[in-house]
């Protein structure tokens, strides 16, 4: 028997696209997967997330994730500026984050995980194929993986 | 690149009878993956930086994937990454820790150091082969590499 994924993990969705937001959020409901999601709508307000400013301050309603699925091209600051960020402030850079853009150049893959992204996924062209890759973001990230403490 | 397969599949252990419990669960899971087998940190360092006798990228192939281990002679893991994500610059390589050290401590350190992700090891032949086949679902079907 496969083991179960038991501890719910947080996920903190960085992105614009609202509509895209509501898709993931729809297909973890729909599949029961273990995944818990907070969004945002820019870089700005994901640094402001993750460090607990503005409207993030309070971390009952806004609980530090566990990881991060973040869009590249985003107004104000952008997913690779929210990477920059990350990856220098100390108690921060440990965070795992997942870059889920709808560009496949090899110029934003390369930029990605040279500035420290874990992994780089593209956006699935259809519900059937989200629903397929978060199973296995779920999976892959909630079965065996630890995720490190952030302060 | 070719998506088709993983490849090869480097792995960091200091431990034999690990390496032919891996090398069967990729087979029983239908994975076509090539393992290169390394027992320390050094080894692993000169293998990925193709220094003798890890010269002949034919027999050697850069990996798709490091799975490695943190306690290991000579150079432990956090060496190691250390050394893949500064001193080479090998930003693009997935690594994998693979360990049965559960220690928050060693976990953030870990990925502080620029690992990919970090794997308890799983104490059964069953767990085995689901940890090889959400790694080939999740690297081969999902993730994105340059070029």
């Amino acid at each position: 028997m496969p083991a179960k994924v038991t501890s719910q993990v947080s996920i903190l969705v960085a992105d614009d696209d609202a509509q895209d937001t509501m898709l993931v959020r729809l297909a973890v409901e729909r599949a029961s997967l273990g995944l818990k999601l907070q969004s945002v709508k820019d870089g700005e307000e994901a640094i402001n997330y993750l460090m607990g400013r503005a409207d993030f301050a309070n971390r009952h309603t806004h609980p530090f994730p566990s990881m991060m699925l973040l869009d590249l091209k985003m107004p104000r600051l952008s997913g690779f500026d929210v990477l920059d960020f990350v990856r220098r402030q100390p108690g921060l850079k440990q965070l795992p984050i997942v870059i889920f853009s709808s560009s496949d150049d090899p110029k934003d893959i390369r930029r990605a995980y040279d500035a420290g992204a874990n992994s780089y996924l593209c956006k699935p062209h259809s519900n059937g194929d989200l629903a397929e890759l978060l199973k296995a973001l779920e999976e892959y990230w909630c079965k065996f993986n630890q995720f490190p403490a952030c302060d | 690149m070719d998506m088709k397969k993983l490849e090869h599949i480097l792995l960091a252990k200091d431990n034999e009878d690990y390496a032919l419990l891996f090398e069967r669960a990729l087979k029983a899971a239908g994975v076509e993956a090539r393992l290169n087998v390394v027992s320390d940190g050094q080894e692993a360092v000169d293998y990925l930086t193709g220094t003798d006798p890890f010269s002949d990228r034919t027999k050697h192939p850069f990996p798709k994937l490091l799975l490695l281990d943190l306690k290991m002679p000579r150079m432990d893991g956090f060496e190691v990454l250390s050394a893949v994500r500064q001193r080479l610059g090998f930003t693009q390589l997935p690594v994998i820790v693979l360990t049965h050290s559960d220690n928050p401590a060693d976990v953030r350190r870990a990925y502080e150091l620029g690992a990919t992700s970090y794997f308890r090891k799983p104490d059964s032949l069953e767990g085995l082969d689901e940890m090889i086949h959400v790694l080939h679902a999740y690297w081969l079907k999902f993730n994105h590499f340059p070029e």
